[in-house]
């Protein structure tokens, strides 16, 4: 008695395999159309704007007329922004991560505190714009300025960095922690000297990273009213402003034609800008950081 | 420093009895946690702040609008003059019709790109596409809805002739292409922290790839799977720019995906860019609706949190 029919077996694994071939064939399609559709963006918004980059366009205020329509104010309230950000959201990000890696002992209110950060990190966007014009449009009384802008989309991009900063400071192995205690460093010197500088290529890439997701982002900013049209530029923490992707979400509501280019010509200002700082990000990564 | 003690003819200890002593370090030593305590408050007052702001306002919103008539209202029209009606049942359908689009379409692309990359895919392959991936998820939302506006929806104005220019699907496609990324690189991780030894155990038994993916991978990276799509569902539903460009401003109360729509994040914006006198019911408004997002959003990160820790197989 045979248990293995040689042509059954032979017969069933050709369809086997090719089952196999079909599926895999399937799952690449399914990834190269991701792919493909981040192509036909860039080259669609590309090959549309392209035409109506000049320096004119980096140097003129918003026009009502398309052919003068610039971006001055809304690229140069963009980088003040963030100049807002980048310190607060970092030191407070840097020291939450700190506190719960380094001092935070397993307890109710630290597991509330770690909880809260992962509940905050899927909060939608425009819910921090109503935070953020309820408590520092209004109730602080700071009006639609940079700084008020600058602290809803600090606390916006808080538990990301904060995230960031914890995988870099967990990835700084122990033994370089206890050697630092063993030379007679206190818990204060060793996070200073040890920890923080293994682990700052890390947090400076999350937290560019970061950074870049708040420079693209829209809806906290219509909430909280920030103007389109400015024809100055900000004078200071609590002056008006405008930023990159307000400007171009107003380009893209009008109806005439013309604008729509205007529109991909300032969006591809603020892809390159997002390239620029992801080269950064992934520069420092992969010169700093180190393995153990 | 050192070079002066010894030069004083202090010795080692002295030098070890003076810095024990010194004032400032124990003073760092002891109020650095409780600053850096502080700052991890910040993000509990975030929480604090944004859940106070909604209830307070909200509850505002409520002594003008019975809680009734928002919640199993099917008609929001919030600026007609002399009548307007707060029934938040048509932003919510909106809103709906864009998730499950997005859904539809991310889910099976996204998994089959994860599946792809974590079985089939050489390392080399692998190490280029994930970050081109992270591209496409680091793009602005602001630039999908452009996207979806002058590009996605003519197109399908060719194909569907009675299609408007504002309508559900074409937001619903870009929002779904938006989360691709999400559902490929989460679900891909799932698989990828599947052992190895428990796919070559089923090559070893004559199983192909393809039966190996969808027989042990697969069922042993569920929890992840599921979570992920979880997630995306929470980010599509509070997608705003995308919803807000292509979507429209007509909250209906009906199934069409070709017509004009209004999301709950789209009447938001609506709202915050035109000009709401502070104190009017319109601008309460906002913040029940907003609270209404953000229950939606709250319970699917809750879900997607429980799955994940619930049913995660550990090896």
């Amino acid at each position: 008695m045979r248990y293995i029919d040689d042509s059954v077996v032979m017969k069933r694994m050709k369809t086997r395999l090719n089952r196999n071939k079909g599926w895999k064939a399937l799952f690449l399609t399914g990834t190269l159309f991701a792919l493909l559709c981040l192509v036909i963006l860039l080259v669609r918004i590309v090959t549309q704007g392209v035409g109506y980059l000049d320096w004119d366009f980096i140097t003129n205020f918003a026009s009502r007329r398309p052919e003068n329509a610039g971006i001055k104010a809304a690229l140069v309230g963009s980088i003040y922004m963030m100049c807002i950000i980048a310190p607060v959201s970092m030191i407070l990000g840097v020291a939450t991560a700190i506190y719960l890696e380094e001092y935070a002992k397993k307890n109710k209110i630290n597991d509330f505190i770690r909880m809260n950060i992962s509940n905050l990190a899927g909060v939608p966007s425009i819910v921090f714009g109503l935070l953020g014009l309820t408590i520092f449009v209004r109730a602080l009384a700071l009006g639609k300025s940079l700084l008020a802008a600058g602290f809803t989309m600090s606390l916006l991009i808080l538990p990301v960095i904060i995230v960031a900063a914890q995988e870099a400071i967990r990835a700084v192995p122990q033994e370089q922690r206890e050697a630092s205690y063993g030379m007679g460093a206190t818990k204060w010197q060793t996070i200073t000297r040890v920890v923080l500088p293994a682990a700052i290529p890390g947090i400076l890439t999350g937290s560019i990273l970061a950074l870049s997701r708040a420079i693209g982002e829209t809806a906290p900013l219509v909430v909280i009213g920030i103007p389109v049209i400015l024809r100055f530029l900000p004078d200071g923490l609590l002056s008006e402003f405008t930023a990159l992707p307000m400007q171009i979400y107003d380009w893209a509501k009008r109806p005439q034609e013309e604008f729509l280019y205007v529109a991909s010509a300032g969006i591809i200002v603020l892809m390159l800008f997002l390239v620029i700082m992801n080269s950064i990000a992934i520069f420092i990564r992969n010169k700093f950081s180190k393995r153990y | 420093m050192a070079s002066q003690g010894f030069r004083n003819g202090q010795s080692v200890q002295d030098l070890i009895a003076k810095s024990r002593n010194r004032k400032g370090k124990k003073i760092t030593e002891k109020t650095m946690p409780i600053l850096l305590f502080i700052a991890a408050l910040i993000s509990v007052l975030t929480t604090i702040g944004i859940v106070f702001t909604l209830i307070f306002e909200t509850f505002e919103f409520f002594q003008r609008v019975s809680i009734t008539d928002y919640l199993f209202g099917t008609s929001w029209l919030p600026f007609s003059g002399n009548n307007p009606t707060f029934g938040v049942l048509p932003l919510i359908l909106g809103t709906l019709k864009v998730t499950v689009i997005a859904i539809i379409v991310a889910v099976p692309i996204g998994l089959a790109a994860a599946i792809y990359l974590s079985e089939y895919a050489s390392d080399k392959a692998r190490r280029t596409i994930k970050p081109i991936l992270e591209v496409l998820a680091g793009v602005p939302t602001i630039v999908y809805g452009f996207f979806a506006l002058t590009f996605v929806t003519p197109i399908l104005q060719q194909l569907i002739p009675s299609l408007k220019i504002f309508n559900a699907l074409s937001p619903g496609i870009v929002v779904g292409i938006m989360i691709i990324p999400m559902i490929a690189s989460l679900s891909e991780d799932a698989m990828s922290s599947v052992p190895n030894s428990i796919r070559e155990g089923a090559l070893a038994l004559g199983a192909t790839k393809f039966e190996v993916a969808l027989k042990v991978v697969l069922p042993a990276a569920l929890s992840g799977i599921i979570s992920s799509a979880v997630l995306a569902i929470s980010r599509a539903l509070g997608e705003t720019m995308i919803v807000s460009l292509a979507g429209g401003a007509s909250p209906t109360f009906d199934f069409s995906v070709t017509g004009s729509i209004q999301t709950m994040t789209a009447y938001i914006v609506q709202v915050s860019s035109g000009d709401a006198g502070y104190g009017t019911t319109i601008y309460y408004s906002i913040y029940a609706v907003g609270f209404t997002l953000f229950v939606f959003t709250l319970i699917m990160n809750l879900l997607a949190h429980y799955i994940s820790k619930r049913f995660r197989e550990e090896y």
